[in-house]
């Protein structure tokens, strides 16, 4: 019998009890979703923490004021004094390994060329800024030291921006507005994309940090030369824990923390929170994994039930196949294909309902999924395994019926 | 004995005398063992030759259907010898059987045996599905076997959509489909009426007449009138073995 034969046979016997057929694919379909569902979570949280490397540099750690306490109740993040060029210095002098340091200063403002005008995040930053951060011009030239000691009027623009205001032109040389102050245009960004709270990378604008206070953003009545947060970046290799640690001791110096206070300032590490962000899809994931094995497994033994069920049943079609000639193994394949296909058939359904639920969780959680279409593969793989184990056992009692008594049987 | 097939011994004097298609030698079989065991048959031996029609006979219990599996090699005797077509059966694995049966023997059935929901086309079609090797044109053996038997209208008809007669007819078409030597027909006329049981028996009549030997397995004397030899079983040995006139 070519295996042709068996799957019509299977397909015919299958459709016979359709219900009966659906119901018992349960675990299967369950246990398809989940490993569906599961690697879709799995592969996102990966793929996320591997972009967020490669947007902002392993070696990143970024400073902000924290949130002041009163009277045990928080004012809100960055509540503290403003971190201050002071802070910068002493950071770049003393913490050994910095390789980069930039402030990061910003203020949302319409932009405007000719008759285009555009809502967007302005940064004052360092000359450094863009190294700092793992990134680079893509036509110009980036900003400068001098720039930044004469508070030049000089932009840099991202994607999104250059975009909506110079359309497909090359911006660069051309002058804009921000809040009516006129600067020119030294350079355009490479894309970054977005992260992954929907936030735009590409929409900004960098100018001089100086520029930015004295123009743009005003001074802070108590610090003066405000920098907003700081950007460390370290070189390759270096132990990030121990650099915490030392730009907490300089900081609680130059910000002059009494000593048993609680620091004014945090210091975080961008991709080690990304990465206990997505720890918790990870736990999803084993969670998931576990839920995928159970329900294959019980599924399987629901498979088997049902499998002897219609052994049982079918036993003088099987006495007739004998009798006109069917091997063992004939008989053994006919009923092995039948269990895989009642469970690829499973699968299949499973892996709509899978990718379906994926994307729920993606909407619901906000978190990323990626679905590779070898995960699909997988699953549908793991479904035939379970056919073709649990299959086995009514299978060989149905090869093993002896032919006179299985004609006999009613 | 064993040696023998099919038209290849030759004697000296240039005839070819057939050998027997079966040949049963003192044959036993019994069923349990120890104080329990049920002795179905007992040194039992007969040959049936090629083109014959035979009925054989007997109350419940004689030893009748015994023989009949034996004779479709669907069961293996306990002692003694039984070659179809020169296979000594008993000599023969499980699937070299299952082959036998395949390449040699037709069955009929009381109760037709067809496969629910499936064309008279795919019933007839099954046993082409285990022969080794597999037909060139599987569906066009089938349709002229069903042809054959007067149901070269009925090809896509499902069991529940036929009568009693056209369901054995169907049957008997599967069994015809790999040109056996032998077909072996059991109660083929047990669920059938009078008037319908006529037609099959004359069915069977006419494809013996073509040249197919015919074993018929009844209780029915009226049924066992068709045959053109008469095997009569009691108690599980031969009681008499008579010609008819035709």
């Amino acid at each position: 019998m070519t295996a042709l034969d068996c799957l019509r046979a299977a397909v015919a016997a299958i459709a016979t009890n359709f219900l009966r057929t659906v119901l018992t694919t349960l675990g299967i379909i369950i246990g398809v979703g989940s490993v569906i569902v599961m690697m879709a979570v799995g592969a996102g949280a990966r793929s996320e923490v591997e972009r967020q490397i490669a947007n902002l540099g392993s070696n990143l750690l970024v400073v902000n004021p924290s949130a002041r306490l009163f009277g045990g109740r928080s004012s809100g993040a960055g509540s503290n004094l403003p971190l201050s060029e002071d802070d910068v210095k002493a950071i770049e002098t003393k913490v050994p390994g910095v390789q980069a340091i930039s402030g990061q200063l910003w203020a949302s403002a319409t932009v405007v060329f000719g008759n285009a005008n555009f809502w967007t995040r302005i940064w004052g930053v360092h000359a450094s800024y863009l190294f700092a951060r793992s990134w680079s011009v893509e036509s110009g030239r980036d900003l400068t030291e001098q720039d930044v000691a004469g508070a030049r009027r000089v932009a840099l623009v991202g994607l999104t921006v250059a975009k909506k205001l110079f359309g497909d032109n090359d911006p660069v040389g051309e002058v804009f507005r921000i809040r009516n102050v006129p600067f020119t245009v030294i350079g355009t960004l490479t894309p970054k994309g977005q992260t992954s709270f929907g936030h735009d990378h590409d929409d900004a604008i960098f100018v001089p940090m100086t520029t930015a206070r004295t123009q743009l953003i005003g001074k802070h009545p108590l610090v003066p030369d405000q920098v907003g947060s700081i950007s460390v970046k370290f070189q390759e290799g270096a132990d990030l824990l121990d650099a915490q640690e030392e730009i907490e001791q300089v900081l609680r110096q130059s910000r002059r923390v009494p000593p048993g206070d609680d620091d004014t300032f945090v210091v975080g590490n961008p991709i080690e929170s990304m990465k206990a962000r997505t720890a918790a899809q990870t736990t999803l994931g084993w969670l998931l994994a576990a839920t995928a094995a159970i329900s294959l497994i019980v599924g399987g033994i629901g498979i088997m039930n049902i499998m002897l069920v219609s052994v049982t049943e079918r036993t003088r079609e099987i006495g007739l196949r004998m009798a006109v000639g069917a091997r063992r193994l004939d008989i053994m394949l006919q009923f092995l294909i039948e269990a895989t296909t009642l469970c690829v058939l499973g699968g299949l359904i499973g892996v709509v309902l899978g990718v379906a639920a994926a994307f729920v969780t993606a909407g619901i959680a906000e978190w990323p999924i990626l679905i590779p279409p070898q995960t699909i593969l997988l699953a549908l793989a793991a479904a035939a395994a379970v056919g073709i184990l649990f299959g086995f056992l009514p299978a060989r009692r149905a090869a093993l019926l002896s032919p006179i008594e299985a004609l006999r049987s009613e | 004995m064993n040696l023998l097939v099919r038209g290849s011994a030759i004697v000296p004097d240039g005839r070819a005398p057939a050998p027997p298609l079966i040949a049963v030698r003192e044959v036993d079989k019994v069923y349990g063992s120890g104080e329990e065991a049920v002795r179905a048959l007992d040194r039992v031996s007969f040959d049936i030759h090629e083109g014959e029609l035979v009925a054989i006979m007997g109350p419940s219990g004689s030893g009748k259907s015994t023989m009949m599996n034996l004779l479709g090699a669907l069961d293996v005797p306990t002692t003694g010898s039984i070659s179809i077509n020169g296979n000594d059966i008993g000599k023969l694995s499980r699937d070299a059987l299952a082959d036998l049966r395949n390449r040699s023997i037709g069955f009929v059935f009381q109760q037709f045996n067809l496969l629910p929901r499936t064309t008279a086309l795919r019933q007839v079609m099954l046993p082409l599905a285990y022969a080794r090797p597999r037909p060139a044109d599987p569906e066009l053996q089938a349709r002229t076997r069903l042809e054959q038997v007067g149901l070269g209208h009925r090809l896509c008809h499902h069991p529940q959509q036929l009568s009693g007669g056209q369901q054995q007819r169907v049957a008997i078409a599967r069994a015809l489909v790999n040109n056996p030597e032998l077909l072996l027909a059991d109660e083929p006329t047990g669920a059938l009426d009078s008037k319908t049981s006529a037609d099959i028996m004359g069915l069977l009549r006419e494809l013996n007449g073509q040249g197919i030997t015919v074993v018929v397995v009844t209780h029915d004397a009226d049924v066992a009138r068709y045959a053109r030899r008469r095997i009569l079983f009691g108690d599980g040995a031969i009681v008499e073995d008579a010609r008819l006139e035709a």
